[in-house]
């Protein structure tokens, strides 16, 4: 593994870049066909509404794939990370549009462990709601 | 409903292998708009020391969540699979998972609690390849929202 970032140049409250991901009524489909969750909550509005949601709501797991990219992206290599855990406080609403839901994800060195690993704290908010909470990536560092 | 309390501790057998293919791979990468190239070209994957092109973290989700329904679909348990919410989910990775990986899922239910009407279920999932070496451990936590009346 070859993390491009080095360990002894982050801090506790290194800042990694933040990113906006968009996510669609099509993003939906997609993430569904490739990840075989078929659940209609993400894809069939009349099915949502009868299940007490507002809308279509995203997989937790997307919202959780898109949020990892920010130490991914940063990290360089993927396989750096060494744990990686969230919650999934409140669901991102997808309404059918042109412009569909904006998850926004910020992240920060909160810790810097033994074994050239650091503990990034990440925030995903969406529509102004935090949609992960305790989310943490553990990522070994060059 | 509550659940049986006597399932806290249960393991199930593990499954079948899934072999992980690299166009599934690149499949997922591109539903989650991650064009990095670890996940689609094996050379940049073996340039970073990798084997083979390897998956993104979550990708195994779709592997453990798969087995856990052996514990979720299991009727002595009597869990409420249509009032299901995924609560939390965590992984420890030994390593990444990688195109050509026979991986086995060995689940065991290690919580079950009731809230306010609510049923909640800890699952973990323990992947090893071929050769038996661990890979990554699921932690997923399910939540079954109290039915109307019941809370």
């Amino acid at each position: 593994m070859t993390a491009k970032i080095a360990y002894a140049e982050v801090e506790v409250g290194t800042e990694l870049p933040a990113r906006t991901f968009p996510v669609n009524r099509a993003t939906l489909v997609r993430y569904a066909g490739a990840s075989g969750d078929f659940n209609p909550i993400h894809w069939n509005e009349r099915f949502a509404k009868e299940v007490g949601l507002p809308d279509v709501i995203a997989h937790g797991m997307f919202t959780m794939a898109s949020a990892i990219r920010v130490v991914t992206d940063w990290a360089g290599d993927p396989g750096a990370v060494v744990e990686y855990g969230v919650r999934f406080t409140k669901p991102v609403v997808v309404p059918d549009d042109d412009k569909g839901a904006l998850v926004e994800v910020s992240a920060k060195v909160a810790a810097k462990l033994e074994d050239n690993t650091v503990r990034v704290d990440l925030t995903a908010t969406s529509a102004g709601q935090k949609v992960l909470g305790m989310s943490r990536a553990v990522v070994r560092l060059a | 409903m509550a659940l049986d309390q006597s399932f806290v501790g249960r393991s199930y057998p593990p499954t079948d292998p899934y072999e992980v293919g690299r166009e599934k791979i690149r499949e997922f990468a591109e539903a989650v708009g991650d064009a990095n190239p670890a996940y689609s070209d094996p050379e940049a994957a073996k340039a970073l020391g990798h084997p083979d092109v390897i998956a993104p973290p979550t990708f195994v989700f779709a592997i453990t969540f798969k087995a856990a329904g052996l514990v979720i679909e299991d009727p002595q348990l009597g869990l409420d699979y249509s009032r299901v919410v995924h609560g939390d989910q965590r992984f420890a990775y030994t390593r990444p998972v990688r195109a050509g990986d026979r991986l086995t899922v060995t689940s065991t239910i290690e919580a079950v609690r009731s809230m306010a009407g609510n049923d909640i279920l800890d699952v973990r999932g323990e992947v090893h390849d071929e050769s038996g070496e661990h890979v990554v451990t699921a932690w997923t936590k399910l939540v079954a929202r109290a039915a109307e009346g019941e809370a």
